[in-house]
């Protein structure tokens, strides 16, 4: 049986988890979820590595509690190294080294996107390799083979606008709230998708996306015209962004034919994306539980896990890379001493 | 114009991007990225904040979209600005207060569905010089 501390702080949230044997999540807990500003009587700015750095040891002793688990009942540490903010990712780095000198424990640097993809490990049965991965969030949009663990292909990413940020800044044009994914999907469900014809940029010949046109077909389609239904705006928005998004994906397996499809990040938790994977592939789509979708500490932990059954870890010279590409960076040094 | 804007910075550089969503804040950076001689596409930073690059001369690429004036102070932009690179800052209304006096300004603006309009800003004496050199060369 074992224990690892998965530890996460990219980005806006602090995350801690607990996960046991790769696949039971112990707890799971996500800064912005829980009620930890309240101890320190103020605001507490959303995005600075002050607030990781007053969040993250109550948090750590939340996660524990909740696990029913002692310091020293943990069998590795695994921690975001990249991509992510210097101040914030140096945050939860020197925890996990701290934690890993202090109780002689294996050490695993995770990257922030391939741990994402590891939220379809969380659960009974495994995904079947080599699986096509898509991620979708507000950072990124990144269609990658997944070979092996640890065996990553780029093959298309993003070239302007990632499609959680499309979504974000329509949201916004359209006055519908923050945030945008959610506020999208709502409203779109009021509307009729088939009300405007906005623009496909499907890059032919290249696994690339790009979604900055349709943001901008939005904006003049709205500006330009008086009484428009923001519902059907949104619904024809998001129908196009799904469409490419499950055309391009469904495009590369064609070409690649994996044994599976996987959906990862904050996006891959809108309904009707994941609804057109399911109809329209051939393949077998693995979606992720939607709560695990977003940023959060499981998957790292799930992540560090299978790297260490791979025997990979990392030493305690850990560096944080803040602009860490896909399977870049990763820094591992062979062992035989795989988990403790 | 971002890629002669580019090829013609220098170390310290600060580029300040105003205007709003769809102005073309993010296709004029990545023409700067491409003067300064970095390969490939330059992704929007607004959700990640900071992309660093290396061409001819280090980049970063700042996008203060999501940042409240108060997030802007306390994120630590200032250590990026103070380092020997170009920094090419979006939304840099959201962040006035933090950038040195001396930097470039442009404002862009949407005409119509196909063109915008830039206005330039030099605030300093080398700023000056960098926008008479640009001008020069169109």
């Amino acid at each position: 049986m074992t224990k690892i501390l998965g530890v996460e702080t990219s980005c806006d949230d602090t995350a801690v988890s607990i996960v046991e044997d790769g696949n039971r999540i112990l707890s799971n807990l996500v800064s912005s979820q829980v009620d930890i500003h309240a101890r320190y009587g103020g605001v507490i700015p959303e995005v600075a590595s002050r607030q990781h750095l007053l969040t993250i040891i109550p948090l750590l002793r939340q996660a524990l509690q909740e696990a029913n688990t002692d310091l020293k009942d943990l069998s590795a540490v695994a921690v975001t190294f990249g991509p992510g903010l210097a101040g914030s990712l140096l945050v939860g780095v020197s925890l996990a080294k701290s934690l890993c000198l202090a109780l002689d424990l294996p050490l695993v640097g995770i990257n922030h996107l391939e741990g994402h993809i590891y939220a379809n490990w969380l659960r009974e049965s495994s995904p079947l390799l080599p699986c096509l991965c898509l991620i979708v969030s507000g950072g990124h949009t990144e269609l990658v083979l997944m070979r092996g663990h640890g065996d990553f292909l780029l093959l298309g990413r993003t070239r302007d606008d990632a499609c959680g940020e499309a979504f974000d800044k329509v949201a916004r044009i359209l006055g519908l709230g923050y945030p945008g994914g959610p506020a999208i999907e709502r409203a779109a469900i009021r509307g009729d998708p088939s009300s405007f014809a906005l623009p496909h940029a499907l890059l032919r010949g290249s696994h690339d996306f790009s979604f900055s046109g349709l943001k901008t077909a939005v904006l003049h389609l709205w500006g330009g015209r008086e009484g428009l239904s923001p519902f059907d705006v949104a619904a024809s928005f998001q129908a196009t962004v799904v469409d490419i998004l499950v055309t391009k994906t469904l495009e590369a397996a064609k070409e690649i034919e994996p044994k599976q499809i996987l959906l990862a990040g904050g996006v891959a938790a809108n309904g009707s994306l994941r609804q057109e994977f399911m109809r329209r592939s051939k393949i077998p789509v693995c979606l992720p539980p939607p709560s695990l979708c977003t940023d959060n500490a499981a998957m790292i932990a799930c992540c560090g896990y299978f790297n260490l059954r791979e025997g990979r870890r990392s030493d305690l010279s850990l560096d944080i890379l803040p602009n860490a590409g896909f399977a870049e960076g990763v820094g591992f040094e062979p062992t035989t001493q795989l988990l403790k | 114009m971002g890629r002669k804007l580019g090829e013609r910075s220098s170390p310290g550089d600060i580029i300040l991007l105003s205007g709003g969503l769809g102005a073309g804040k993010t296709c004029l950076a990545q023409g700067i990225l491409w003067g300064v001689g970095v390969g490939g596409f330059a992704p929007s930073p607004s959700f990640v904040i900071i992309r660093e690059y290396r061409g001819r001369l280090p980049l970063y690429h700042i996008d203060l979209y999501r940042l409240s004036v108060e997030e802007v102070e306390d994120i630590g932009i200032e250590d990026y600005l103070s380092q020997d690179a170009v920094c090419v800052v979006e939304w840099a209304e959201r962040g006035e207060a933090i950038f040195p006096s001396h930097n470039l300004l442009i404002s862009m603006r949407i005409v119509s569905e196909t063109s915008r309009l830039l206005e330039f800003k030099p605030r300093g004496p080398h700023y000056l010089r960098l926008m008479q050199d640009l001008w020069s060369s169109l």
